[in-house]
């Protein structure tokens, strides 16, 4: 089997077993990529091939003879570009970080390195993570290797398509509403996006800060459940993560459900649904039910609230946390300007692409003075209700799960003029960024169009642990994640 | 007609803390440009806000001295506004939630006393500087101040003079100082005062429209800009006209304020909770720790320093103005009183090398020499081993050569003369130098005795014991 089509977990294995070289990882990677990056354009700014190459003969003569290996050394991993790489772009697919190096790394970043990463590429993402299809990027959409004509989801379509055509063993992403899982469920691979707290957000380039959170895409749940053990835990640099203590989630790779209390909520399955997917969501429940796993139904009535109170919250951040890129310190400058405000303007104007100035509007209306109660301040209340719902659900369940998405992956192009098409992409997936709550999303089936179907799993607070083992029970039951887009 | 004028003021403070509100860098004053910055005060993209707790204590135990009530939770939130010395183009701040409210304070006036009200005092980081000066056609931005924690100190409108605004600012500022908070400096803009001025008929309830004066920089200023402000005020009423809702700036050269910003044009700040930043809780713990940490009020502890060390007002209020110099001194006068010297007997000689030698010595003076030293002094001169006057010479020696004073002493031979014999001899030779002042003398004028005893002690290079010297003349000059 060649390397790239390896699991993170086995080629791990394979490497600390000195079955393989870091030299030949690498050499296999960039084999890959330059055979189909070209189509699929997964990467903003790939790993220049000879200094990576380097590292790894370094690496390679250093661990003669001697094989202490930490867990991710000479992994080729992924790291979606708008999370900060010191010495390396992160544009944040605008045009106003195009030439952007920071000087220092996210922590998720440093502990990656920590753990002997090789940064295999920075991912293409739609700009500032606004978006669902990787299509608002500056430099260009990225492509669902299931079928080029797709989009591959977002805002992590990059990190998505990169894990599912073998351009990577493993990926970061980030979930603002969805941005992880959506992509990929439209890519058939694994995505999770921790608790809100689980995992340090510093370094990662804010879009709205109550929602953020940084996760893993992977081929198979374990890799996922190795991503997030290396990457969770407190940072004293973020002040709102947690200081919850991180379990062995290696521990929760069980193969039955039996024990587990599974919701379906009603209004998950309710109109816009796509009956492949319905069918699809609702075998992968029969199939739950045959691992031992209860299945109950459940109502989380708020549901209809959430996309208009996330477009709310997540602009009126947005609008804010993008206030810095104004010209003056970094990033992009309009040219001959005249004064201040016009440099502002000007450079604003130019630099942003328009959804993303779209958001900067709306989310700056929400907070002005005078509208700030009646829709921010609204925004919060439903807020509140919307987690209270999940509270509410999780007395009687210990999971919960939905579609990821009402539809497979649509075409490029499809819903680029219409802003409000698009956002209901995100529709089961936003309240579990406003409930704060953890969510696995795994391949559940294919549609006639052949293209890949999402399975939600979403759990309690700080209970990755139990819907790691759900999904993998799910996911060793079946054979989805075994299949592999050709290219 | 006559009118009453009423004032309210906010005041910036910057604390003393060793880092910034949010972020690890330095808060020295007039480092070079941008070199006490990092990711976090330069606003880069990703980085977050770390409170720094020692803001926080610093806080608390200002609302504590301020007598306000401490906030249990309290809430940060951002201020939006775009300009070049504001890295994020927001201000962390405190809206709706401040760490401290409800609070006075006590200002003196011609014997009679006044309770002025604190609205709130709230942390916040401070900007940037814009500097415009140097390179034709373009501006600089130092980013270096960005992130230095303040307090915002705001009072309810409870002032009625100039003069009382400034009793305001000077008591609040003594107390800023005392509690080692803040250092008080208005021209490097540690302490910065921004009053709001209206005037109504004398008599009236209601407040008039009012004026919000800015960069104002010493109390001279602060004064002449309201009272600038209250003829203007005044003439504008006078004539019939209506008191524009406005900020003006203060104009130092010309003496007369101009209008920044009329109430239309001023900003919308949205201010919303800071996501990044977790609510601020108080406990009770840490309030208990800042009661600890308490300093003595100003006022007290000049009435302690009068009472319990013997001092005139005049030197307690010098002593105090400054903690660092009180501390000092109580040091220097428990360093001699451990070897049973009553603090009474020593608190005038040292409160007089502390208050009129060492700082014409030397600025920061008790950075140079510590305090045991000034007591070892002490000591020295009950024993009779120096004489006052020589305690200028050691001290300015010890500061010029960094050596002990009893090295300095005993290398000088500055240790003083009390052997008869030794001053007979001096004595003897300053009167056969001045025969004339001797039968002046004898002649009954006994005013020439002093220059006598300035002329002995000049003779032994100010080492003879003027006890002594004053025994052996009166001896010498009746002979």
């Amino acid at each position: 089997m060649s390397l790239r089509k390896l699991t993170l977990f086995e080629l791990k294995d394979k490497f600390t077993k000195g079955e393989v070289s870091a030299a030949e990882i690498v050499k296999a990677y960039f084999q890959r990529i330059t055979v189909v990056e070209s189509k699929v354009k997964a990467y903003i700014t790939p790993a220049k091939k000879d200094a990576l190459l380097k590292e790894a003969d370094d690496l390679d003569y250093k661990l003669r003879g001697w094989r202490k290996i930490a867990p991710l050394m000479a992994m080729p991993i992924a790291v979606k570009d708008n999370i900060c790489t010191e010495g390396v772009k992160t544009t944040c697919g605008s045009r106003m970080l195009e030439n952007f190096v920071p000087s220092y790394d996210a922590t998720v970043v440093s502990r990656l390195r920590e753990q002997g990463y090789f940064l295999i590429g920075k991912t293409n993402l739609d700009e500032f993570a606004m978006g669902s299809s990787t299509e608002n990027s500056a430099f260009g959409p990225t492509r669902n290797p299931w079928n080029l004509a797709c989009i591959p989801g977002g805002s992590s379509g990059g990190s998505a398509a990169a894990v599912a055509a073998d351009l990577c063993a493993a990926a970061l992403g980030s979930d603002t509403g969805g941005s992880i899982r959506q992509p990929a469920a439209c890519c058939g691979v694994v995505g999770l996006k921790p608790t809100y707290g689980r995992v340090s957000r510093y370094g990662l380039v804010a879009f709205a800060s109550s929602l953020d959170q940084i996760g893993p895409i992977t081929k198979d749940v374990r890799d996922a459940a190795l991503m997030l053990q290396l990457i969770a835990g407190h940072d004293p640099l973020d002040s709102t993560s947690a200081d919850v203590p991180v379990p062995d989630y290696q521990k929760a790779l069980k193969f039955t459900m039996r024990g587990m209390k599974v919701g379906v909520p009603l209004e998950f399955f309710a109109e816009g649904l796509d009956p492949e997917v319905e069918l699809a969501v609702r075998t992968a429940i029969i199939k739950m039910q045959e691992l031992k796993a209860e299945i109950r139904e459940i109502s989380l009535p708020m549901t209809t609230y959430a996309v208009a109170t996330y477009y709310l919250i997540a602009t009126a951040e947005a609008s804010s946390n993008l206030a810095r890129y104004d010209g003056v310190k970094y990033g992009y400058r309009a040219a001959k300007e005249k004064g201040l405000l016009e440099t502002y303007m000007k450079t604003r104007q130019e630099g942003f692409g328009p959804e993303v100035k779209r958001r900067i509007m709306l989310g700056t209306y929400a907070l002005s003075a005078g509208y700030y109660d009646a829709y921010y301040g609204k925004a919060q209340s439903v807020r509140t209700l919307i987690k209270r719902d999940f509270d509410e659900a999780f007395k009687d369940v210990d999971m919960i799960v939905t579609p990821t998405m009402p539809t497979p992956a649509f075409k490029l192009g499809e819903k680029v003029q219409d802003p409000l098409q698009m956002y209901l992409s995100d529709i089961y997936t936003i309240s579990v960024n406003l409930a704060g709550v953890p969510a696995i999303v795994l391949p559940c089936g294919f549609s006639s169009g052949k293209l890949p179907i999402g399975l939600q799993i979403i759990g309690r607070p700080f209970e990755e642990e139990k819907i790691i083992r759900a999904a993998y029970a799910y996911e060793q039951a079946t054979d989805w994640h075994k299949k592999r887009p050709t290219l | 007609m006559a009118y009453e004028v009423v004032i309210g003021l906010e005041v910036h403070a910057q604390l003393l803390t060793a880092s910034k509100m949010f972020c690890g860098c330095g808060t020295a004053f007039g480092a070079a440009p941008n070199t006490q910055t990092c990711p976090v005060c330069l606003g880069m993209p990703g980085v977050l806000p770390v409170i720094n707790r020692k803001a926080v204590e610093f806080a608390v135990r200002t609302g504590l001295a301020l007598h306000c009530t401490i906030a249990p939770m309290n809430r940060f939130a951002r201020k939006h506004y775009f300009y070049p010395d504001l890295p994020k183009n927001y201000q962390v701040s405190q809206y709706e939630l401040p760490i401290c409210e409800h609070g006075w304070l006590e200002i003196g006036q011609n014997g009679t006393s006044k309770r002025v009200r604190i609205r709130r005092a709230h942390l916040e980081e401070d900007a940037g500087k814009n500097l415009h000066a140097g390179i034709a056609g373009a501006s600089h931005v130092d980013l270096n101040r960005a992130g230095t924690p303040l307090l915002e100190i705001v009072t309810e409108p409870d002032m009625g003079s100039p003069d009382e605004a400034v009793a305001y600012l000077k008591t609040l500022r003594d107390i800023l100082v005392s509690q080692k908070v803040c250092d008080g400096n208005m021209e490097e803009g540690s302490f910065r005062c921004e009053p709001n001025l209206s005037l109504r008929p004398a008599g009236s309830k209601e407040l008039g429209t009012k004026v919000e004066l800015k960069n104002i920089n010493s109390f001279k200023f602060v004064k002449a800009a309201m009272e600038y402000e209250i003829k203007r005020q005044t003439k504008v009423l006078d004539e019939g006209g209506k008191v524009v809702q406005e900020t003006r700036l203060w104009d130092t050269e010309k003496g007369e304020t101009a209008v920044m910003r009329s109430k239309e044009e001023a900003h919308d700040y949205r201010y919303f909770p800071d996501p990044d930043l977790v609510p601020l809780r108080i406990t009770e713990e840490m309030i208990a720790e800042a009661r600890k940490s308490l300093q003595e009020l100003p006022e007290a502890k000049h009435k302690r320093f009068v009472s319990e060390f013997g001092l005139t007002e005049q030197t307690a209020a010098v002593l105090t103005a400054n903690p660092v110099v009180a501390d000092y001194f109580v040091a220097s006068v428990t360093a001699v009183c451990t070897s049973g010297a009553s603090k009474t007997d020593v608190s005038r000689d040292i409160a007089n090398w502390i208050t009129v030698d060492l700082p014409g010595l030397a600025k920061d003076f008790w950075t140079h020499i510590p305090a045991g030293e000034i007591g070892e002094l002490s000591a020295l001169k009950r024993k009779g081993e120096i004489s006052g006057p020589i305690v200028k010479a050691v001290l300015e020696e010890r500061l010029k050569t960094g050596k002990s004073v009893a090295e300095i002493i005993k290398a000088k031979g500055l240790v003083q003369v009390s052997d008869e014999g030794a001053l007979e001899k001096i004595i003897d030779e300053v009167m056969a130098k001045n025969p004339q002042q001797v039968a002046q003398y004898k002649s009954g004028k006994e005013a020439v005795f002093g220059f006598f005893v300035g002329q002995v002690m000049k003779a032994s290079g100010g080492k003879a014991n003027p006890a002594k010297v004053n025994e052996l003349l009166k001896r010498k000059l009746t002979q």
